[in-house]
């Protein structure tokens, strides 16, 4: 078992990654409420951190939560999302789809969080798998399901 | 996605999440550096007091992880949280202050040890004991070389004053931080390298 580190440590080296990231998914306004909420969260449930051999990952899949909280709570996008809507926007800005963003959070945990890291953070299918601690095959699967899912649900 | 992101914003961001961590009882060891004649030390307290000072020749990087690993690993960067043991430490290096008044938090170290080191705390400013002495007021006057082992493991040199502690006979013996520095210490108390007052 690799010992934790100091949590000040992870803190120095994934906050610029879990900052872009939150601002990728909420926007500059909410990426720092979400950004203190994600690292809250971590902080509390550290000391029970089984294995430490991907922090990020970890913190990447609390930030993801609390980015779904956050569009939850405000009702509204933007979210990540498989394909852009077609249709233009008033003010050159994608309008909110309200629809594809209750699907996605209402996906099983492992499908939400795949979509969510694939499609909101960029991360390879290996290091999605990191995150969820599962094998690559399991992540690419759980993606493939919760995209099949998706387009079932908003045909 | 922009991952380019803009430091400062990230600083502040970062400032309020450990205002938060602190308030939520969640900031477990709280560390700083801080300035002093014989280089930078590392402070660290928990909510009960002080619980480590690392001297200047000590790795911080290896005392952080050994407080994660031996206390807890909510060890977070939080100068605020060492404000009063900052000042008073200045003080004495100024030669202002000859009584520290700090809460110590002994968990790093237990049984005799911790005995000994209690001992130790109790020795005056500007006077000096033996290892032999500190064995005895720790309840075993033939552990002379288990007192002294706990003096070199001493987690809170310099406000646990092991510096004062010499050999039977006024030799200097050992010190975490270096012979200099004990010497320097003493020389700062008044006490002449050699010379035992008790």
């Amino acid at each position: 078992m690799t010992p934790l580190p100091p949590f000040q440590n992870v803190l120095d080296e994934h906050s610029a990654a879990v900052m872009g990231i939150l601002r990728g998914a909420v926007g500059r306004d909410g990426a720092e409420d979400c950004f203190q909420e994600t690292f809250l969260a971590a902080l509390r449930a550290y000391p029970r951190l089984d294995d430490a051999s991907n922090l990020r990952g970890w913190l990447l899949t609390i930030a993801h939560r609390k980015a779904i909280d956050f569009h939850r709570a405000k009702g509204r996008a933007p979210i990540p999302v498989a394909e852009v809507p077609e249709e233009a926007a008033e003010n050159g800005l994608p309008e909110p789809d309200q629809g594809l963003w209750d699907a996605v959070g209402a996906l099983p945990p492992k499908q939400r969080a795949a979509v969510a890291l694939r499609y909101g953070s960029d991360l390879p299918h290996a290091e999605i798998a990191a995150a969820l601690g599962c094998s690559p095959e399991a992540a690419r699967r759980s993606l493939h399901e919760g995209l099949k899912r998706l387009r079932k649900e908003l045909a | 996605m922009n991952t380019a992101t803009d430091t400062g914003t990230i600083a502040r961001t970062i400032e309020g999440f450990k205002v938060r961590a602190a308030e939520e009882g969640l900031l477990d060891v709280a560390y700083t550096t801080a300035d002093s004649p014989f280089g930078p030390l590392l402070l660290a307290s928990t909510r009960r007091g002080l619980v480590r000072v690392g001297l200047p020749n000590q790795d911080s990087e290896e005392l952080l992880a050994d407080l994660a690993e031996r206390v807890s690993p909510r060890v977070l960067e939080a100068p605020g949280e060492l404000d009063e043991a900052r000042r008073e430490l200045d003080l004495y290096f100024d030669g202002k202050l000859d009584h520290f008044d700090l809460p110590l938090d002994w968990r790093l170290s237990g049984g005799f040890r911790q005995r000994v080191l209690r001992a130790i705390d109790r020795i005056p400013y500007g006077q000096t004991r033996t290892y032999t002495e500190m064995a005895r007021r720790a309840g075993n006057e033939r552990a002379v070389r288990a007192a002294g082992s706990a003096c070199g493991s001493n987690p809170i040199p310099l406000v646990v004053p092991c510096h004062r502690v010499l050999r039977t006979g006024g030799a200097l013996g050992g010190y975490g931080g270096g012979l200099p520095m004990k010497q320097a210490l003493l020389e700062l108390e008044g006490v002449l390298g050699g010379t035992s007052s008790s």
